[in-house]
Order: C-alpha cells, then sequence, then structure tokens
C-alpha cells in the first residue's frame, strides 16, 4: 500500500469516526435537575419496595409453618382414627 | 432429633424476630440506600435455594441408590423448601432491581437460570402430586437435574456480563453490613432445619397412615 493510499485510508476512517460521532453520540448533560424536581412518575421511593419486600418474606413463612402444622393436624387426626378402627377390629 | 426441635424452632423464631431490627441498625449503602437493605432477606433466601436445591438432589440420588423411604422424605421435604425459599428470592429480587437497575426483570444468566432451577423444583412438586405411582422415582432424577443446575447458578454472575452483583460481593462486605447478613442468614437457615425435620415427619406419617389403611384393608 503506497503513502498516497495510506493517506486516504486514515482519512476515510477518521472522518467515519467522527460521522458516527455526530450521529450517534450521547449529547453532553445541559443542566442539573434536583430529584425532588422530577415528574411523580420518574420518582421512585423505596421504602415502599422494603416494605413489600418484608411483608412477602414474613406472609410466605407464615403461610408456609400454618400450611405444615394444618397437613401435620389432619394427618395425625387420620392416624388415631385408622388406628381406632384396626383396635376395633382386633377386639 | 426430637429433642432438639423445640430449642431449634425457639432459637430460629428469636433470629428470625429480631432480624428486621438487627438490619434496621446497619448503615445505608453509598450509592442504593434504603432500598439495599432488601439484600439481607433476598441473599440468605437465595442461598438456601441452592443449598436447598443441592440437598434435595443428594437425598433423591441416595433415594434412587437405595430405595430407602427416608431419603424420599427428606426429598420431598427440601424441594417444598428449595420453592418456598426461591419464591422469596424470585420476589425481593425485582422489588430491589426495580430501584437499583430501574428494571423489574432483565434476561440475564443469573437470573434466567435461577428461574428456570425454582421451575424445576415446581414441576418437582407437579409431578409428586399429580403423577401417580412411581411418580418418586421420575421426581428423584429431576431433583438430580435440578441439583446440577445449582453451581452454574452460583458462578452465572462470574462468567457473564450481568447487571447482578458478583460473588465477590459478600467476602468483601464490611463488618456493618456482614453482622445483619449473617444474623439473617442464621435465622433462614435454623428455620430451614427446622421445616424441612417438620415436613419430611409428615411424609413419614403419610407413609404409616397409607400402611395403616392397607392392614385395615386386609
Amino acid at each position: 500500500m503506497s503513502t498516497k493510499q495510506m493517506r486516504w485510508w486514515l482519512m476515510f476512517l477518521v472522518g467515519f469516526a467522527g460521522m458516527n460521532a455526530l450521529v450517534f453520540g450521547q449529547p453532553g448533560q445541559s443542566e442539573f435537575v434536583p430529584v425532588n424536581e422530577l415528574p411523580a412518575s420518574e420518582q421512585l421511593p423505596a421504602a415502599p419496595l422494603l416494605i413489600a419486600a418484608y411483608l412477602f418474606v414474613w406472609a410466605a413463612m407464615l403461610f408456609y409453618v400454618w400450611s405444615l402444622w394444618r397437613r401435620l393436624g389432619k394427618v395425625e387426626r387420620d392416624i388415631s382414627e385408622v388406628s381406632q378402627l384396626l383396635s376395633k377390629r382386633r377386639a | 432429633m426430637r429433642k432438639l426441635f423445640n430449642p431449634f424452632l425457639a432459637l430460629a423464631a428469636v433470629i428470625f424476630v429480631t432480624a428486621p431490627v438487627v438490619i434496621a441498625r446497619a448503615p445505608f449503602e453509598s450509592t442504593m440506600g434504603l432500598v439495599q437493605k432488601i439484600f439481607y432477606y433476598h441473599m440468605p433466601a437465595a442461598m438456601m435455594m441452592l443449598l436447598s436445591a443441592i440437598f434435595c438432589g443428594l437425598v433423591s440420588a441416595a433415594f434412587l441408590a437405595t430405595k430407602r423411604q427416608v431419603f424420599d422424605n427428606f426429598a420431598v421435604a427440601a424441594a417444598e423448601l428449595t420453592v418456598l425459599y426461591g419464591a422469596i428470592a424470585m420476589v425481593t429480587g425485582p422489588l430491589w432491581a426495580r430501584k437499583a437497575w430501574g428494571v423489574w426483570w432483565v434476561w440475564d444468566a443469573r437470573l434466567t437460570m435461577s428461574l428456570l432451577m425454582w421451575m424445576i423444583f415446581v414441576s418437582y412438586l407437579l409431578l409428586r402430586r399429580y403423577g401417580g405411582p412411581g411418580s418418586e422415582k421420575l421426581s428423584a432424577g429431576l431433583a438430580v437435574f435440578g441439583m446440577a443446575n445449582a453451581p452454574f447458578v452460583y458462578i452465572s454472575v462470574n462468567v457473564w456480563r450481568t447487571l447482578h452483583p458478583k460473588t465477590s460481593v459478600v467476602p468483601k462486605l464490611p463488618v456493618d453490613f456482614a453482622i445483619p447478613l449473617w444474623w439473617a442468614f442464621a435465622g433462614f437457615l435454623l428455620l430451614y432445619i427446622v421445616l424441612l425435620t417438620a415436613r419430611a415427619r409428615l411424609e413419614a406419617q403419610r407413609a404409616l397412615v397409607d400402611h395403616l389403611y392397607l392392614e385395615f384393608d386386609e
């Protein structure tokens, strides 16, 4: 590749990169906006998310413990029922 | 084990009930602020999901090898708890992500693999519930498959590009953050042991009911 060709390639690459930067580059920030001046739809308080997360954890755990306790109670009733039937038959 | 059940239950309840107080005393994280406190329940729940999946896979493999009922009892219990802890991780994660990342969910490797793993254990329970006779062997195979997924879920954040924090965050935690995390983890772990034991006992008692009915029919 001759020096002239190299120069043309270099100019092409620099031009292409510059054009990309102009077309696709993000504009710089022109001003700072305080968070409380954002529209309501863009403000996201953390507290409701945190409370929802903790409530879900507690609700899920309590529901599972209740469900397990209920199932254990049922199976123990079944055992005593069938044991009574068996002892009646044996008698 | 029965003698240890009540002290374990009491200890688990005390740690679990006091965890929010310990967490409230932890400092705010510099960039995420208040919402980062979800981490103290999210990470232990996710970790317990992985440990429970591994335990379920191991006892399922033991059941397939030995056919001993006790392994199957613990496998069912562990699968149910994998789904419970997984549900907690799957719900608390997006609540944290909404504030920290600006989105509820991204289909990256960690989140997608965790969801996939959770769905494997949901399908385990569905198979046990509706699979009919022989489903215990099929579901044991499924649990081994689910267990194989666990290491990939763990390392996914270090291998693939993701928004999710890497595993190196936990060992590097300052003491003020580490105390509430491990306190909550201890609560989740103790509660897991208590619930696992109780759920395995339920399965053993169900087998006893079936045995007694068979004896009655003969």
